[in-house]
């Protein structure tokens, strides 16, 4: 294959254009509900039908959750802005004009750090986050296999018109399918932690476009690019790019041209293929909509908005490898698990030990979260809790045995883990007397063993040991338990 | 004087006092609009069974002891505003058929204040005219002369009004579709302020200059319209959040203190001898009033028409996009959706219509958007600004509604000549101005039998409705024009 037989040759130039529905109370101009799914034409009103003579009225949510998702990119929220029809026919939109905004969008410039798989930090610019409207959903009958081609009608279902949708366009700073990815999934954690939208794409409030072209390494000029469509995973996003970046090689190798053109990717054949071959140079008509009075972004409405952001997902996955130590894999489950990861920040907090809380949420609890399909934050552990279980371990009163046994009650809702080894006297034994004790009696009833151990068979150590851990029901610190017994054994 | 032909204030006096009811002016109405209409065509529906279960609900209310401004007043519905259940059709044939499922903001006030609905109105297709001519649905015909047009857009309102079918007529106004044919048909028609009245429910032609308003007999008449009419609605996002001061109860009949503005560029000596002088006695009437006439220029009002028909055109052809056939009105199967849209766009629009969608489709075209868009928006920036400088020396500006008095069917047979006819409305309207034309005497033009109505238009500062209907009030108080003659109609007896 070209890409293998001259790997380091070209270097991939890949923009993304997402496109996001917000996730609102109503739609973005008009009272219906903004849910996914229900019966057609269900959701609809005179405003996202555009009966004669309805007008628009924005919703100031969606307007705030812009703003949030602009500061959290560092992007610039401007003082004023404005709504523009785009104008074009189209029976999924019910104007046959969307309102969008063309010229003075609601936030402009911004960055999306991200890291990739490596711990690898990466940086992707933002040209623009501007708000538009969705459109409906056509389904054509007739054909058989639901496409145009052949239908004998089309019915139009309009619950989506209308609802809020950010259009997020970056600029052309991603250089493989790994780093597209890795863009993708700061985006989405970061607009789900907001809270502005589901980002889910199999729903649909996710979906985007990716600006593919080639060029060789160290060039600073751009290839022609192709759009590739029709991508509904992050997998197929990724499949789609490395294959049409060996597409786009293969046909540079063989000194052919790329086309600019529009291709979508077939998730069965593994490859994107042209849609458009006749590219129509839309001429949209952009002007501003006159029902929409221009916005004035109060600086007050931005403070506010900034002060109500959360603490967002790069700033916590650095908190977590920097200051707590974890691993890119570990702080990434974290990062993109936020119930879990503020459960995790309340164990850390209450017991001062990110190594332990780690290992008990990443490791024990999440095992039991996933085998009974809950999750950990809505199960009976609470942090306080499991910081005890974190001190009793640190303080050496239990040991891992016993706190594997105690993480387990828990889950069942046994409560306190101080309170279950102080009611039950499962504190480690770690009273020399005690100890040898339970080790003089073991001696005492295995005179084989004792017999065996001197003459060089030391492996039997390892059943003796077991015999005092027995004895003491567990709770024998096994370090002392070894160091006296070998004592004895050898004194 | 017959039911029928009773101001809206008299209506709503006698109804509240129950010494009539709305029932009964109802029946006199729907009576008189039976007689009548075969001559002046007023209405595209006549509304009989909504009316007359509007007109029991009044009675109702009253009896019950509320007061309504507007107990009992037939109302004429211009037809591109919506009122649940009607026919709706904007003078189209592509809506020739829809019926509306909901209530324009500014109809349900009316309702709410007491109006019966008695039709809807005829006008101009998607209100782009200035004679009626253009609607698709009927001819519509002046009631003081029916060898003429009524103007329009709102010309069935107008001629309804004119003709007694109703006492208050909704219209609605983008470049003086409510002030020239109140002109023509011997009546009060005012324009408020942009955004004072909720477009929502009205069938958007250009939506930065829509403006509904009443038509009406009587100044007081359009100042109770007005003040059932006037607020924010959540609703339209347009529409000004700004406290309304009743006018109704403040007109005054004298201009003492008040200062009105004569424009140096409209010389009203370029309309004949007859119109000046009738120009020229009205200004001395303000005069004798007690106002102080001032002369002011306008220098940019001349780009006033090329301005408008560079937005309006580019706003309509957004607007009407929606008529594709896909979801309501009209459709012509084809091939594939675009041939469908083609075919259906192709019956169902009317010449003038099409026309202003191609020169909107032209001017917001990427190559030309600047050059025409963008310059007609700087344009109407020069002229609102002009229209501030006037403000700073003077409270009103005065001068002609309409450059003639009503003309003879298919006399505008090109369209230029007809867009001149809002030569002297459209400023104001791209200022966003509150501007009404009132009765102001009569000429009887050049080859007509019968004298027919020209208008004095008076403008005022954003917001000053209150001052624009007072100054009306009291000329109209003075001079009386409006009674000299009577419509040229065979009538049956209307009241009872
Ligand atoms: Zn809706």
């Amino acid at each position: 294959m070209a890409e293998t037989s001259k790997p380091s040759t070209y270097e991939a130039v890949i923009g993304i254009e997402c496109h996001v529905e917000l996730k609102t109370e109503s739609k973005m101009f008009c009272g219906c509900p903004n849910a996914f799914g229900g019966e057609p034409n269900t959701k609809v009103c005179p405003v996202c039908l555009a009966l004669p003579g309805a007008l628009p009225v924005p919703n100031k949510a969606a307007i705030e959750h812009m703003i949030a998702a602009g500061l959290a990119f560092g992007a610039e929220v401007p003082a004023f802005s404005k709504f523009d029809r785009k104008n074009y026919f189209y029976p999924d939109m019910p104007k046959d004009y969307q309102i969008s905004q063309y010229d003075m969008p609601l936030t402009q410039g911004g960055v999306v750090r991200y890291w990739l798989e490596d711990g690898t930090m990466k940086e992707c610019r933002l040209t623009r986050i501007h708000l538009e409207e969705d459109t409906g959903k056509s389904t054509h009958a007739g054909s058989g296999d639901g496409r145009i081609a052949g239908s004998t009608y089309s019915l139009v279902d309009f619950n989506r018109a209308g609802v809020p949708l950010m259009e997020c366009v970056s600029e052309p700073d991603i250089r493989s399918a790994d780093e597209a990815v890795g863009y993708l999934e700061a985006l989405r954690r970061t607009l789900q932690q907001l809270g502005v939208s589901d980002v889910k794409m199999e729903e649909g409030s996710l979906r985007c476009d990716a600006n593919v072209s080639i060029r060789p390494v160290g060039s600073t000029e751009f290839g022609t690019k192709t759009e590739i469509k029709n991508m509904n995973s992050f997998r197929s996003v990724h499949r789609a790019i490395e294959s049409e970046i060996e597409r786009q090689i293969a046909l540079v190798e063989k000194g052919e041209r790329v086309v600019q053109e529009t291709r979508g990717w077939d998730e069965v054949r593994g490859t994107t293929h042209s849609m458009r071959s006749k590219e129509q140079a839309h001429d949209y008509r952009y002007f501003p909509d006159p029902d929409l009075v221009p916005m004035e972004i109060a600086r007050e409405l931005v403070e506010k908005v900034r002060a109500a952001l959360p603490e967002l997902p790069l700033s916590r996955f650095e908190r977590y490898t920097t200051r707590f130590g974890l691993d890119v894999k570990q702080a990434t489950q974290l990062v993109d698990n936020l119930p879990l990861a503020q459960f995790f920040d309340a164990v850390v907090a209450a017991s001062e030990n990110p190594k332990q809380a780690t290992n008990f949420v990443l490791g024990d609890l999440s095992r039991l979260a996933n085998e009974h399909g809950k999750p950990v934050h809505e199960s009976a552990v609470i942090p306080a809790h499991l910081a005890e279980l974190i001190a009793l371990v640190e303080a050496k009163t239990i040991n891992s045995k016993i706190a594997k046994e105690l993480i387990e009650r828990m889950w069942r809702g046994d409560g306190s883990p101080k309170a279950i080894v102080e009611r039950e006297g499962l504190a480690q034994t770690s009273d020399p007397a005690a100890i040898e004790k339970f080790i003089d009696d073991v001696l005492a009833a295995n005179e084989k063993s004792v017999t065996d151990y001197r003459a060089g068979k030391t492996n039997v150590m390892g059943f003796l040991v077991g015999q005092v851990m027995k004895a003491s029901k567990g709770k024998a610190d096994p370090a002392l338990v070894n160091g006296l017994m070998k004592q004895k054994l050898e004194g | 004087m017959e039911i029928i032909e009773r101001s809206a204030a008299q209506i709503a006096r006698e109804v509240n006092a129950r010494t009539l009811s709305a029932c009964d002016v109802t029946d006199a109405v729907l009576a008189h609009v039976e007689a009548v209409e075969g001559d002046v065509g007023s209405y595209v529906s006549v509304l009989h069974d909504q009316a007359r279960a509007a007109a029991a609900r009044v009675d109702e209310r009253v009896k019950n002891g509320e007061t309504l401004p507007l107990a009992g007043v037939p109302l004429a519905v211009k037809d591109n505003m919506c009122l649940v259940g009607t026919r709706t059709t904007a003078g189209s044939k592509i809506l020739e058929n829809w019926h509306a499922p909901y209530t324009a903001t500014a109809v349900q006030r009316l309702l709410d204040a007491g109006c019966v609905p008695i039709g809807k109105a005829n006008m101009d297709e998607f209100a782009m005219g200035s004679s009626c001519e253009n609607s698709a649905l009927g001819v519509t015909k002046n009631p003081y002369d029916l060898s003429r047009v009524p103007g329009g857009s709102s010309g069935g309102s107008a001629a309804a009004v004119a003709a007694f079918e109703a006492a208050i007529g909704m219209g609605s106004d983008t470049g003086g579709s409510i002030r020239e044919p109140a002109a023509f048909c011997n009546l009060v028609g005012f324009k408020p302020t942009y955004g004072r009245i909720s477009r929502y429910g009205l069938i958007a032609f250009a939506s930065s200059l829509d403006q509904i308003g009443p038509l009406t007999r009587t100044v007081e008449d359009a100042a109770l319209a007005y003040d059932a009419m006037a607020g924010k609605d959540p609703m339209d996002a347009t529409s000004i959040d700004r406290a309304i001061e009743p006018t109704a109860t403040t007109l005054r009949t004298d201009l003492t203190g008040v200062k009105i503005g004569i424009v140096k560029q409209f010389d009203t000596r370029e309309l004949g001898d007859d119109i000046d002088h009738l120009y020229d006695k009205a200004y001395h009437d303000l005069q004798a009033l007690g106002a102080e006439l001032v002369d002011i220029e306008l220098p940019t009002a001349d780009y006033g028409l090329a301005t408008y028909y560079l937005i309006a055109p580019a706003e309509c052809s957004s607007n009407l996009a929606r008529f594709d056939g896909v979801r309501y009105g009209m459709r012509v199967e084809g091939a594939d959706v675009h041939e469908m849209y083609e075919k259906t766009r192709a019956a169902g629009f009317g010449p003038e219509v099409k026309r202003r969608i191609l020169i909107g489709t032209y001017a917001l075209s990427s190559g030309y958007y600047d050059a025409y868009y963008v310059r007609a928006q700087k344009a109407r920036t020069l002229i609102a600004r002009d229209f501030e400088a006037a403000f700073a020396q003077c409270d009103l500006i005065a001068c002609p509604a309409a450059s003639s008095p009503a003309f003879q069917f298919n006399a505008k047979s090109d369209p230029y000549s007809m867009y001149l006819m809002d030569y002297y409305t459209i400023p104001m309207s791209l200022a966003g101005l509150p501007a009404l034309s009132v009765p102001c005497g009569w000429v009887t033009p050049a080859g007509g039998s019968s004298p027919m109505p020209m208008g004095l238009q008076l403008t005022a500062p954003l917001f000053k409705e209150r001052e624009l209907l007072s100054a009306a009030h009291a000329y109209e108080n003075m001079t009386k024009h409006a009674s000299a003659y009577r419509p040229s109609l065979e009538r049956t007896p209307g009241g009872r």
